[in-house]
């Protein structure tokens, strides 16, 4: 047990305690932001990699997360009876009776997790009782990204529009423009992670994990032993959503602004592939993935502002191709052909 | 009273829109359970040809070509690797969309390209412009085409084959690798037309095809995999859906009605309104 | 050799955050002593990346142009090129880099209002400037930006005042679904009812919508005299070709659009569009000497087929002001070229600008403009002089309810 958990710990040594100390404030940030979207990648990991749903909705989950936090936000600096500013340069005059109860932090940040979670139960009791499932399930929550955006751009007044949240100034008393308290989030944010990893790799190797997967790879079988595979599927995309929409109210405080953009079908499929160049069996493969994607469209697009989407693309076709099982199966791969 | 009879070929209209950019998608999706998010782009890249080429009808079989032949690349360099892997075809295809809409960026500018109308498409029948017109019969042509393709030629009929049972088709003699290679070829060609005819009503830029492909996918899966009349009637449905939901509502609320009739609608029919008959199971 | 799993999944992380690590320690010298940084950060890439890559480009001559006359105290520009990726979310990361580790001396950026919006707490933060060169639908004042386009009283409200000129006393206003359409029509439909019009209908579509048949059929079955139109990007393209095809032409109900430039025509197609009216600050046709030399020096740069338009010009200017400030100040220092600038007037390619000390916006004059068939706008209607901005439309009584909690 204690060998198995080594690598792990170095991690967390290294993420702990060296990336604060050497990385300057601004690459923290960024640090910390891809840990958000690691949350995110590591709850693909489990719907994808292990139960086989892909989901291409995933933005949607972390979207109500970062909503929820943001409004939470938005009212502390209004103070009681204030308005938030999007709502004062639109025109709404009185705070709708749908932000009132987000002054709370506690309601807030249960929201964050609960509102994915509700979504996800009642899409995926909808949907995989009806044995929608494969190619179908990802255009459908596709489809629900594109509608999400659409909704949440179309209520300027209640949501700030296709400019979304930004300009928030605290949390929680703390100046967000200090950098021990960027400094202090980022630890927040690589702990929850760590925490959130250990959990879900009990998870998988309990028997309910090895059941995820045998609906993944046989669900008519499973059905047959007398399981309900929709049940199983259904707490899954439930968790993975709880974990993508804890990340979305991690996100908001670390890199200051919520929008439509970042909810939609692209960021949302952005991650599915940072999942899949990763490595998608592993979850490890998953929250390095989401690191190492991150970090290559940060350093692509500085290098290269023009044409950094050719090395983006490129980059993930070449591992689709080369490398199906992503990183964590090429090094695998590697190992095994030293071995023999 | 009359804006809302005149919705009535509206709605018919937008349906006829949906069904040029989802035929090819009834083919590669359908036929094959390839996800081509790069679909948009072949689409993208018809209007371009039209766009090079200037003359609309000499414009639709180029596009075809040209479109066809990109998909065929596709098919052969990476896809036929991943057959079986449906949802691994749908990022590698993804990465590909962006390559190619960067790639249009650098040939053709960044800032939309104009395609003028021709002089004879002016004009119009009630409220339906002649331009609209020729939409709809194009897609009227597209699917009479395609259901000729599939059912009286013998290459059609092999892809059916193919289509239904892989293995079996296979072990009778078919040539499975070459019919994926026509069926990609035909897929993509198709997108290439929807791309030409797209020029009379929309911007023809690097993002075009970012505009339609999710609401082609959404007639594929409403419409039921590789059925030609289930695209046929999801696409004329969700046409005039769209546009009396439109019309008592606006455009935001419309896109957001349609996406929650097709999840809903999913509910009663999961595998679409047509199903392909089969004992297999997973 | 057989390395042991957990070791080799250890060497794998460690190998990929190396470079992170690096890449933080490795941050960029300091600049010399013979150069000034400056940001640039338009959207290269994405949606966007169809209008803001021309204003990127007519910055870039600006400091090419200011460099070759010398620099700005003796230092040359060096420009820092971003890509804001037609996503809010990346222009703040970008902004954030362009300051705290290139230590740019003023970043000169954005088009969308959100892009604005997601950048301004970053520039408040470092205390930074941005230098923003689209209009834009006002109620805002930040400290820290320069509006080098117009705001709402130099645009919308000239545009309503020819309409009422021409007797256009019923609209209908069509807009994409985000801040500035709405915003814009809250303003028309105050100046509608202080003036006599009607409003006979108000529709947003998403951004990026291509299929107008329905708006269309909407729009001509209310019969207005005249549509304002907000729409932003591609889908003025599917607007106006799904307009044209109806019937509805220039001389029966002119289409007025505040978002339509000389650069957006040729997508569009001239024949589309030819006849109806626009409102800007500038066109590539304004008769002024300074303009003569801007274009002539922007074909000679980017090809002799490109057009100049008004958030080019707009960019352009932005730099030339900023460069102004810094010699008034002496020093590149943030706080000192903040106070250097009000006052400061250049003639530019549209006429006079003088930079407006209480708001930071310019003093620009309102041309409305009509499209000719070779794709140019000419000019029909100007408001004769430089209009004082007023972002909060504080100087017009009808516009009392617009700006509350101002």
């Amino acid at each position: 047990m204690i060998k198995r958990n080594l690598p792990f710990a170095a991690i967390a040594v290294i993420a702990l305690v060296a990336a604060p100390l050497l990385l300057e404030p601004f690459r923290l940030g960024l640090l910390a932001k891809y840990l958000c979207y690691a949350i995110v990648a590591l709850g693909i990991g489990l719907a994808w990699g292990q139960g086989g749903m892909l989901t291409l909705g995933q933005g949607v989950f972390f979207g109500l997360g970062g909503y929820s936090m943001a409004m939470y936000l938005k009212l502390t600096e209004a103070g009681p009876g204030g308005l938030p500013d999007f709502m004062v340069w639109s025109g709404v005059e009185e705070l709708p009776a749908l932000w009132a109860p987000f002054a709370d932090p506690v309601f807030a940040l249960s929201m964050a997790i609960l509102a994915p979670v509700a979504l996800a139960v009642l899409l995926g009791t909808l949907v995989f009782r009806q044995r929608v499932r494969g190619a179908y399930f990802a255009i459908l929550t596709q489809a629900l990204a594109a509608a999400m955006v659409i909704l949440l751009v179309g209520q300027q007044g209640l949501t700030g529009g296709t400019n979304g949240m930004t300009n928030f100034f605290e949390l929680f008393g703390q100046d967000l423009a200090d950098d021990s308290t960027q400094r202090g989030l980022y630890l927040v944010v690589a702990g929850v992670l760590g925490v959130l990893y250990l959990a879900t790799r009990q998870l998988v190797n309990s028997r309910y994990g090895r059941l995820l997967v045998a609906v993944r790879d046989g669900e008519d079988r499973v059905r047959f032993l007398g399981y309900d595979p929709a049940l199983v599927k259904t707490v899954t995309f439930a968790i993975s959503a709880g974990m993508a929409g804890l990340a979305g109210a991690l996100f908001v405080p670390v890199v200051g602004i919520i929008s439509p953009a970042l909810l939609g079908v692209v960021p949302s499929l952005e991650l599915v592939v940072a999942v899949a160049v990763g490595g998608r069996h592993a979850l490890a493969g998953a929250v390095l993935g989401a690191v190492v994607m991150g970090y290559a469209k940060t350093a692509f697009s500085e290098q290269f502002a023009d044409g950094w989407l050719y090395l983006q693309g490129a980059l993930f076709i070449l591992v689709m191709t080369l490398a199906p099982r992503g990183i964590v199966g090429l090094a695998g791969r590697l190992r095994r052909a030293r071995t023999t | 009273m009359s804006a809302f009879v005149n919705q009535l070929p509206i709605g018919l209209s937008i349906g006829a829109v949906l069904l040029l950019i989802a035929l090819g998608l009834t083919f590669t999706f359908g036929q094959m359970g390839v996800i081509n998010m790069a679909h948009g782009e072949f689409i993208m890249a018809g209007a371009y040809t039209a766009f090079l080429i200037g003359d609309l009808l000499l414009a639709l079989p180029v596009a075809f070509l040209v479109a066809g032949v990109m998909g065929l690349i596709l098919e052969r360099a990476a896809i036929r690797h991943f057959y079986g892997r449906p949802l691994d075809t749908l990022l590698l295809t993804w990465g590909v969309s962006l390559v190619l809409q960067q790639l249009a960026r650098d040939l053709f500018g960044a800032p939309n390209v104009q395609v003028p109308a021709p002089s004879w498409l002016s004009g119009g029948v009630g409220i339906l412009p002649y331009n609209r017109l020729f939409i709809m019969a194009l897609a009227v042509a597209g699917v009479v085409a395609v259901w000729v393709y599939l059912t009286r030629t013998g290459l059609g009929r092999r892809t059916q084959a193919v289509v239904q049972n892989r293995q079996l088709a296979a072990t009778s003699g078919i040539d499975t690798g070459r019919v994926d290679m026509l069926t990609f070829f035909i897929g993509s060609g198709l997108a290439g037309i929807a791309g030409v005819a797209l020029t009379l009503i929309g911007p023809v830029g690097p993002a075009l095809g970012t505009y339609y492909i999710v609401d082609a996918f959404l007639v594929v899966v409403a419409g039921g995999l590789g059925q030609l009349r289930g695209a046929v009637l999801a696409a004329a449905g969700l046409g005039l859906l769209n546009s009396y939901a439109e019309f008592w509502s606006d455009a935001s609320l419309a896109k957001v009605i349609v996406f929650a009739v097709v999840i809903a609608f999913l509910q009663i029919r999961p595998q679409g309104l047509f199903v392909l008959r089969s004992r297999v199971l997973t | 050799m057989r390395i042991p799993r957990p070791i080799a999944r250890l060497l794998v992380s460690a190998l990929l955050v190396l470079p992170i690590a690096a890449c933080g320690s490795d941050s960029e010298p300091a600049a010399s002593s013979d150069e000034i940084r400056v940001g640039i950060l338009h959207s290269l890439s994405g949606t966007m990346a169809i209008s803001e890559v021309t204003v990127r480009d007519a910055e870039l001559l600006a400091i090419e142009e200011i460099n070759k006359a010398g620099g700005v105290l003796g230092k040359k520009l060096v420009p820092i090129v971003e890509d804001g990726a037609s996503d809010w979310p990346t222009f703040a990361e970008k902004a954030t880099k362009l300051i705290r580790q290139d230590k740019v001396a003023t970043v000169f950026g954005g088009w969308t209002s959100a892009s604005r919006k997601a950048m301004l707490p970053v520039f408040e933060r470092y205390k930074a400037l941005l230098w923003y060169p689209v209009q834009y639908e006002g109620l805002e004042s930040s400290p820290y930006i320069f509006y080098t386009g117009a705001t709402t009283n130099q645009q919308i409200i000239p545009g309503l005042d020819y309409l009422k000129e021409q007797g256009k006393k019923k609209l209908f206003l069509v807009g994409s679904d985000y801040v500035f359409p709405r915003t814009a029509n809250k303003i028309i439909k105050a100046y509608a009812a202080a003036n006599g019009m009607e409003i006979l209908g108000e529709e947003y579509t998403p951004l990026g919508h291509t299929e107008y048949s329905t708006l269309v059929n909407k729009v001509v079955q209310a019969e207005p005299d005249a549509v304002f139109n907000t729409l932003n990007g591609d889908s003025n393209v599917a607007f106006f070709k799904q307009l044209k095809s109806a019937g509805v032409t220039a001389d029966t109900m002119p289409v007025l659009s505040v978002s339509v430039a000389e650069e957006e025509v040729t997508g569009i197609g001239v024949d589309n569009i030819a006849g109806h009216p626009v409102a800007w600050n500038y066109y590539q046709t304004t008769d002024t000497p300074e303009n003569e030399a801007f274009v002539k020096a922007y074909k000679a740069k980017y090809g002799q087929n490109k057009v100049t338009s008004d958030p080019m010009e707009a960019g352009y200017n932005a730099v030339y002001l900023w460069a102004e400030a810094v010699k008034k100040a002496g020093t590149t220092e943030v706080e000192a070229v903040r106070k250097a600038a009000p006052g400061i007037s250049l003639d530019r390619p549209e006429g006079k600008v003088t930079i407006d000390g209480e708001n930071q916006h310019m003093y620009k004059t309102a041309r409305i403009g009509i499209i000719q068939p070779d794709g140019l706008i000419k000019q029909v209607w100007d408001s004769g002089e430089p209009i004082k901005p007023d972002p909060y439309l504080k100087g017009y009584p009808w516009a009392g309810g617009l700006s509350a909690g101002q």
